[in-house]
Formats: C-alpha cells, sequence, structure tokens
C-alpha cells in the first residue's frame, strides 16, 4: 500500500511536469531564433538525485520488513501441515500428520484471528517448475524438482478460494487449476475423517472394477486397499468427494468422467492421461465403478 | 572542417545488373550497408513477430476460445519472446549502432568491418534457424514442430525427458549462433568508440549516443556470454550425458534461472539504453537546447550500467531464496530507479524553456518520457518482492515488460526511423502518414497495454492458452486484443511511409533537422568512407559551432 501510494504520487507529479512543458513551450510565431542555451545547474541535478535516493531508502525499508515477517523459518506447532507435488498438470496433497492423500482440491481450516490455525505447504515437484498461486490467499511460490520450497496461508473467511498454476510447465499449463476449500474447523475434522475411511467395495460394480484393476488405469492411479497403487496420477480413493476433475478443468459428473476416460483431450488436450481405448461397455462399467469411490 | 567527400566511381553508375547489386550487399563490409541489413532484416522479423502476437491475443480473445490448440499457443509465446528480443530489437539496436556510430564520432567505417560483417551474418542465421525448426522439429510430449518451452526456458522443461523433439535444439542453436553474433558486433562497437573517435573529440566531447553505446557494448559482452554459455550447457545435458540443470540426476533448474536472467535482466538495459540514446539526441534537436547536464547523464548512464549487473534475481523473488537474498536485489531493483529517475528529469529540464517543435520523431520521444514513466513506476512496484510475490509471472508483469519494450523502446525506435531515415535514404519522409502512424500506435499501445495490468491484478497468469469464464477476465482481453489492429495497421501506415517515400519522397537534403552532429555534415545518403576529410571537432555539438560561429559551445564546455 505504501509502494503504490509513493509511486502514484510520483506519477502524478512528473506527470503533470510534463504535460506542463510540452504544452508551455511548443515552439509559437517562430521568429527564427534559437532559445537560450542552458547546459546544466548542480544545485537542480543534486535535488533530483538526493531526493529520489531518500525515497528509495524509504520504500526499500517497508519493503524489506514485509519480506521479514512473510519468510517466517519454523511454522508454529498447531499449523496443519501439507505437501503440495506439482505434476504435469495437476497437484497430489499430503497430509502427512494427517494420513490423508488427495488430489487437485485443498481442503484448510478457517483460521480464527484470535487463535490462528496457519496452513504450512511445503511445495515440492515431481517433474517440471510449477507455481502454487491463489491470489487471494497470499503471494506465489514456485515448485521446483530438487528444491523443497514452503509457503503459509492463514484465511480467515470460509469459502472456495480459486487460482492456478504460475508457472509455465508444459502443454496443459492453462488447466492446471487450484481449487482451495477453507472450511470451519468441525466440516474440516469430518473431511478429514470421510478422506480416512478405505475405499468403498461395492459388488455391484465388480465388472469395472476388474476392467480398472486389469488395464493400464492402475499404472498411475492408486484406490487404497485394492491391487491399483500407481503413483503417476491422482489417488482416486475418494474420487467422488471431489467437485472436479482434471485438476478442476471439468466438473465431476458422470457424463464428463466418462468423456474424460475416453477421449481426454476433449477436455484437456496434451495432458498426459491416455485415452483407455475401451469398448462401451467397459467405459460404462468403469465409470460406474469409479462412481462409488465416495 | 570539410562537408566535402570522396565520391567512388562504381556508386555512381547507374545501370549496372541486379545481381551485381545484390552481390555487393551480400559481400559488403561498410558499416552502414551492414547497418541498414541489421534494420531490414530486423523489421522483417518485427512482422513475424507481430503476427505470433495477433495470434496469441485472437486466442484470448474470450474464454474458452478454441482459435488454435494449446500446442501452437505455447509455440507462438516462445517464438514470438525469442523472436521479439533476439531478432528484431537487438539487430534493430545494433544496426543504428553500426549505422550511426562511425558517422557521429567522424570514423570512416567501423574498427573491425570484417568482424562486423560475420558477426551480422551469424544473427541473420541464427534467426533463419530458429525459423528453420518449423520444417523440422518435434516439441514437448504431444506437440508439433516449433520451440515451445518458453522464451526463458526454464529447467527442466528444456531436458530431452520432457523435450524429446529437436525444437528445444533449434532454440539452442540459434541462441547460440546470435550470441557469437551479438558478442562480437559489442566488442567492434566498444572498440570503435575508444580508439577511433576523430581529433578533438575527447570522451567528454562524444555525442552521447556514442556514451550510451560504449555502456550498451559493454553490457553485451557481460550479459550475452553467460547466457551463451548456458546454452552450451545446455547442449552438453541433452546430448553428452550432462547434468547441469537435469533434475532427475542432480542438477539444478535453479542455476539455470540465474543464467538465464543475469543475462535477462541486462539484456533490458542493452534494450533501453540505446532507446535512451535515440531521445537524448533527438530531444535537443526538437526542443533547440543542447541537452541538459551531460556529464550527468553519462554518470547515470553508467550507473545504470553497474547497477543493472546485480538485480537480475529480482525475476526470481517467487522460487524460494533466502530472505536477506530477497532483500539484497530489492534494495539493488530499487536504487536502479535513481540514476533512470535522473535521465528523465534531465530531457525534460532540456524541453523545459525551448521551442518544441512536433515532428514524427518528436512525437514518438515525448510518448516515451510518458510511457517511461509509468513502466519505471510499475517496475518499482514489481522490484518490491511481496508485490511480487503476488502479481510475478502475472499479466501485470507481461503489461510493465510490454511497456518499457514498446512502449519505451520500440517507441524511440520508430523515432530514431524517421529521424534518420533522410539521412540513411536522402528522402524525407512523408509527415502525414508519420503522424497517423504515430496515432494509430499511440491508441493501439494504450487499448493493449494499459488494460493488461488489469487481468494481472484479477489473478490471470501468463502463458496460458485458454481461462475459465467467470473471474473477470473477460472484458480485459477483449480490449487488449482490439489494441493489437490499431497497432497493427500502425505498422501497416509505418511500412508504407517507409517504402513510398524511398521511391518518392523529396530530396531531404544533407541536414534536414537543422541539427548538430556530425552524421548531419556528410551527405545524404553519406557515401562510402564517410569523410573526404576527417573532421577536428572543438565541442559536443560541432555543428552549432559551425552554425553559431559568435556563440559557440566550446566556449561553455
Amino acid at each position: 500500500m505504501f509502494v503504490l501510494a509513493v509511486t502514484g504520487a510520483i506519477f502524478a507529479i512528473v506527470f503533470s511536469l510534463l504535460v506542463y512543458a510540452v504544452a508551455k513551450f511548443r515552439r509559437r510565431n517562430d521568429d527564427g531564433r534559437e532559445p537560450p542555451q542552458v547546459y546544466g545547474s548542480n544545485q537542480v541535478e543534486v535535488a533530483w538525485t538526493v531526493i529520489p535516493i531518500l525515497i528509495v531508502v524509504a520504500l526499500f525499508m517497508a519493503t524489506a520488513r514485509v519480506i521479514a515477517i512473510v519468510q517466517k523459518t519454523s511454522p508454529p506447532s498447531n499449523a496443519i501441515e501439507v505437501t503440495a507435488i506439482g505434476h504435469q498438470f495437476w497437484w497430489e496433497y499430503r497430509y502427512p500428520d494427517l494420513g490423508v492423500v488427495t488430489a487437485n482440491e485443498l481442503h484448510v481450516p478457517v483460521s480464527d484471528p484470535a487463535h490462528p490455525s496457519l496452513t504450512f505447504l511445503k511445495l515440492l515437484s515431481a517433474d517440471t517448475d510449477h507455481s502454487f498461486w491463489v491470489p487471494r490467499l497470499g503471494g506465489k511460490t514456485d515448485l521446483i524438482p530438487n528444491h523443497p520450497n514452503s509457503m503459509w496461508i492463514d484465511p480467515h473467511e470460509a469459502g472456495l478460494y480459486l487460482g492456478q498454476c504460475a508457472q509455465y510447465c508444459g502443454t496443459q499449463h492453462a488447466k492446471m487449476l487450484l481449487r482451495v476449500y477453507v472450511q470451519p474447523r468441525e466440516e474440516f475434522d469430518r473431511w478429514i475423517q470421510q478422506q480416512r475411511q478405505p475405499a468403498s467395495i461395492s459388488d455391484v460394480v465388480s465388472e469395472g472394477r476388474r476392467v480398472f484393476e486389469t488395464t493400464a488405469c492402475i499404472n498411475c492411479h492408486a484406490v487404497a486397499g485394492t491391487v491399483a497403487n500407481g503413483r503417476f496420477g491422482p489417488d482416486l480413493t475418494h474420487l467422488m468427494s471431489r467437485e472436479t476433475i482434471a485438476a478442476g478443468a471439468a466438473p465431476n459428473t458422470p457424463e464428463s468422467l466418462r468423456l474424460w476416460i475416453q477421449k481426454p483431450e476433449a477436455i484437456k488436450p496434451g495432458s498426459l492421461m491416455p485415452a483407455m481405448e475401451l469398448n462401451d461397455r467397459e467405459l460404462d462399467a468403469v465409470t460406474a465403478y469409479l462412481e462409488t469411490l465416495r | 572542417m570539410s562537408t566535402d567527400s570522396i565520391t567512388w566511381p562504381h556508386t555512381e553508375t547507374a545501370a549496372y545488373p541486379l545481381v551485381d547489386k545484390l552481390h555487393e550487399w551480400v559481400a559488403t563490409v561498410d558499416h552502414k550497408r551492414l547497418g541498414i541489413l541489421y534494420i531490414i532484416y530486423a523489421l522483417v522479423f518485427l512482422v513475424i513477430g507481430g503476427i505470433e502476437a495477433g495470434i496469441m491475443r485472437i486466442q484470448l480473445i474470450r474464454a474458452h476460445n478454441d482459435f488454435v490448440s494449446p500446442q501452437v499457443f505455447n509455440r507462438m509465446f516462445t517464438m514470438h519472446g525469442t523472436t521479439m528480443i533476439f531478432f528484431v530489437v537487438m539487430p534493430l539496436v545494433f544496426g543504428f549502432a553500426n549505422y550511426l556510430v562511425p558517422l557521429m564520432i567522424g570514423a570512416r567505417d567501423m574498427a573491425f568491418p570484417r568482424l562486423n560483417a560475420f558477426s551480422f551474418w551469424l544473427t541473420a542465421f541464427a534467426g533463419l534457424l530458429l525459423y528453420f525448426s518449423l520444417v523440422g522439429a518435434n516439441g514437448l510430449y504431444g506437440a508439433g514442430n516449433a520451440p515451445d518451452v518458453g522464451w526463458f526456458a526454464y529447467a527442466p522443461l528444456t531436458s530431452r525427458t520432457f523435450s524429446v523433439g529437436h525444437s528445444t535444439d533449434f532454440w539452442t542453436l540459434a541462441l547460440l549462433v546470435s550470441g557469437f553474433g551479438s558478442i562480437g558486433t559489442a566488442i567492434n562497437i566498444l572498440t570503435t568508440i575508444l580508439c577511433m573517435r576523430c581529433p578533438g573529440m575527447s570522451l567528454a566531447k562524444m555525442p552521447l549516443l556514442a556514451w550510451l553505446n560504449l555502456v550498451m557494448a559493454g553490457l553485451v559482452i557481460l550479459a550475452v556470454s553467460p547466457l551463451t554459455a548456458a546454452q552450451l550447457m545446455l547442449v552438453v545435458d541433452r546430448y553428452l550425458g550432462g547434468h547441469f540443470f537435469d533434475t532427475q540426476a542432480g542438477g539444478s533448474a535453479v542455476i539455470w534461472m540465474h543464467f538465464f536472467w543475469v543475462f535477462g535482466h541486462p539484456e533490458v538495459y542493452v534494450l533501453v539504453i540505446p532507446a535512451f540514446a535515440f531521445a537524448s539526441e533527438i530531444i535537443p534537436v526538437f526542443s533547440r537546447k543542447a541537452i541538459f547536464g551531460y556529464p550527468v547523464m553519462v554518470a547515470a548512464t553508467i550507473c545504470i550500467g553497474f547497477i543493472g549487473m546485480s538485480v537480475w534475481a529480482h525475476h526470481m523473488f517467487t522460487v524460494g531464496m533466502s530472505s536477506s537474498a530477497n532483500t539484497f536485489f530489492v534494495l539493488s531493483t530499487m536504487a536502479i530507479a535513481v540514476p533512470t529517475g535522473i535521465k528523465i528529469f534531465n530531457w525534460l529540464a532540456t524541453m523545459w524553456g525551448g521551442k518544441i517543435e512536433f515532428k514524427t520523431p518528436m512525437l514518438f520521444c515525448v510518448a516515451f518520457l510518458f510511457q517511461f514513466l509509468v513502466a519505471g513506476l510499475t517496475g518499482i512496484m514489481l522490484g518490491s518482492a511481496p508485490f511480487n510475490w503476488q502479481l510475478g509471472n502475472s499479466y501485470f508483469v507481461v503489461a510493465h515488460f510490454h511497456y518499457v519494450i514498446v512502449g519505451a523502446i520500440l517507441f524511440t525506435i520508430f523515432g530514431a526511423f524517421y529521424y534518420w531515415f533522410p539521412k540513411m535514404s536522402g528522402k524525407m519522409y512523408s509527415e502525414t502518414l508519420g503522424k497517423l502512424h504515430f496515432w494509430l500506435f499511440l491508441i493501439g499501445f494504450h487499448l493493449t497495454f494499459d488494460f493488461m495490468h488489469i487481468p494481472g491484478l484479477l489473478g490471470m497468469p501468463r502463458r496460458i492458452y485458454t481461462y475459465e469464464p467467470g473471474r473477470g477476465w473477460d472484458v480485459w482481453n477483449l480490449i487488449v486484443t482490439i489494441g493489437v489492429f490499431f497497432q497493427a495497421l500502425g505498422i501497416v501506415v509505418f511500412v508504407a511511409n517507409l517504402v513510398w517515400s524511398y521511391f518518392k519522397g523529396e530530396t531531404a537534403g544533407s541536414d534536414p533537422w537543422d541539427a548538430w552532429t556530425l552524421e548531419w555534415s556528410t551527405p545524404s545518403p553519406p557515401p562510402a568512407y564517410n569523410f573526404a576529410v576527417i573532421p577536428t571537432i572543438k565541442s559536443r555539438r560541432p555543428l552549432w559551432d559551425l552554425k553559431h560561429p559568435a556563440d559557440p559551445d566550446w566556449k561553455y564546455e
């Protein structure tokens, strides 16, 4: 804010000086004589060197203070710790203390200003550079392979906060969207409880489960408690608890789920999810199976 | 001093075969011809880079547009950035330096004419090599040809794991080759200015343009060398099993960022200092006053050169540097505002009390002053790290650096085109078309780049081929795209003006602006080897002394 005010003031002053000069000193009724030649003035030049130096010192002090506050080194003891891992082109979230693994939709508790409960994010990358940016929750921090980073957020209001990857990471950089659900504490605890349940197993969809577990799906996706333990793609144990698929690129409806399995490039061209080449019956069965993963 | 010159017989003969003429241009080592080659070459790439920008803007005109695929969009922004920096603005800067520096310091050619030709052809073939990728390369997984890793090509996206085809190789090799070209030209400019000045021209009596190009050339040597080295390291990584930037084998992505930006930020000054140079020649002539505070202008330029080498990591505030490193780069970045501010004040003081004549070159320079002011202030905002954590890599940044590169650099380059076109061609351009170009481009520029700040503030990151509706970005993107058409129209008028004036324009005479530096003492266009008799000068404005024998400059300097 201080920076903004100072730059705004400088802009106003210099801009008006420029306008004045341009308007006042136009050539009029030319008498053919050159104007008086002025080569410089030490006093004036010292003045417009020293004043900017003072302004810069003030701006620098203000900025340095903010940097020191924001770049805290250690999380407070009651902070929620989340490991966010950037993948081409989706987000993996792990809550190491709470035993939860999920994808693309981050849930954090709301933080009461009186008793702040911050969320500390440890930022890693599985492949290329990414950047975690949810504008209304804080600045961005990059996720760089071999270079762990961290940041913290302190959301005071519940709600859904949108953002997206802010460092070019490959073909589908544009559809690597971020969704952060800030929830009241009880709601957040309920969500954690629910995420810790094992995958629901239903006999009704055994056909779909068989297709899922005997095709390439399990190379990349995991469903806790089954043979599927791939790690390249999002964990699907509680897929249906999420509102979107494909890192926010489509709503989580049976239709878009089916389309995503059949023809991913229709939703997200260039993503690493391959078209599964299943026949209609298998497609319906797999979709039905995934629909039970609540 | 004499304004006569040697006339060489073969330049006088009118009718000889076109092939011979072309051969003369290809085999030339004349600094003026090489300068013009650089400039024409850059204009061709300006149009190509502009078309790439247009394609991107049409794609972003509304949410979920499908004018081009993400693969094509990614190639467009990579090629646009690379083209505009390395094959448009740098060649323009080198072209004008090549043409003007020997003329303005009273020399007959550059210090190393053959190196000069060699450097130009390296740069020229590097540009062709980059575009040859359209014919023979493959990019990221699933993508087609042409580089698509972004113009700063962050590791590890450039490793063979993520960039399997040859498009990244074309990019790397094109920059490697043009890097050698740039370094060669920089050495040439540096040597020419230091060793070839005419009698009487001490360093303190050089035209500001020569001073600023001296600093520019020094920066090129310091900045382009690490970039060229990094390209070699990347080639080693990709083909010889190196692991400099290969994060899967313990390499560091952050090292590439440092290599790139230790080039990338001084590069901004490489481009903007010549822009300052043009403004420092044009503003005094059209205000009819000597430049205000010449020694301070020189000192400020050298200051910018030095501080400019120590600000690079302000491009990396979000990569997780320690808070002390962040604080240092905030300080150095803000410090650079001081010498730049001094320059703006000095140009203003030059205009103050003058008799300003708003010919096209001056219009472009006045617009430059306004726009550079804004660009400098948004620069200070972005230089403040906490601000940058929010706005870095967003459209606010894109708007900011286009304000510098288009609003400041390209505007003064247009001014320079109109100012020196009569010298280069011997013909006067059309003032009406020039002003039309100015106003069209001004309107287009402000529609595009003023409004581009807003989606950035609203959280729109750069380099996305599409965006979701309902984030409040749509209307701003529409306005931004509309501005592009005005700019394109302006460029059409500009090129038409140059072509038309070259063939049909009035004869300009040797000194149409009643100017004061040595190039205006030669005929237009200047003959081969420029000066029949090397001039001897006594002040910074030799032609002022000649025109006002009763009140010469050297009495006051």
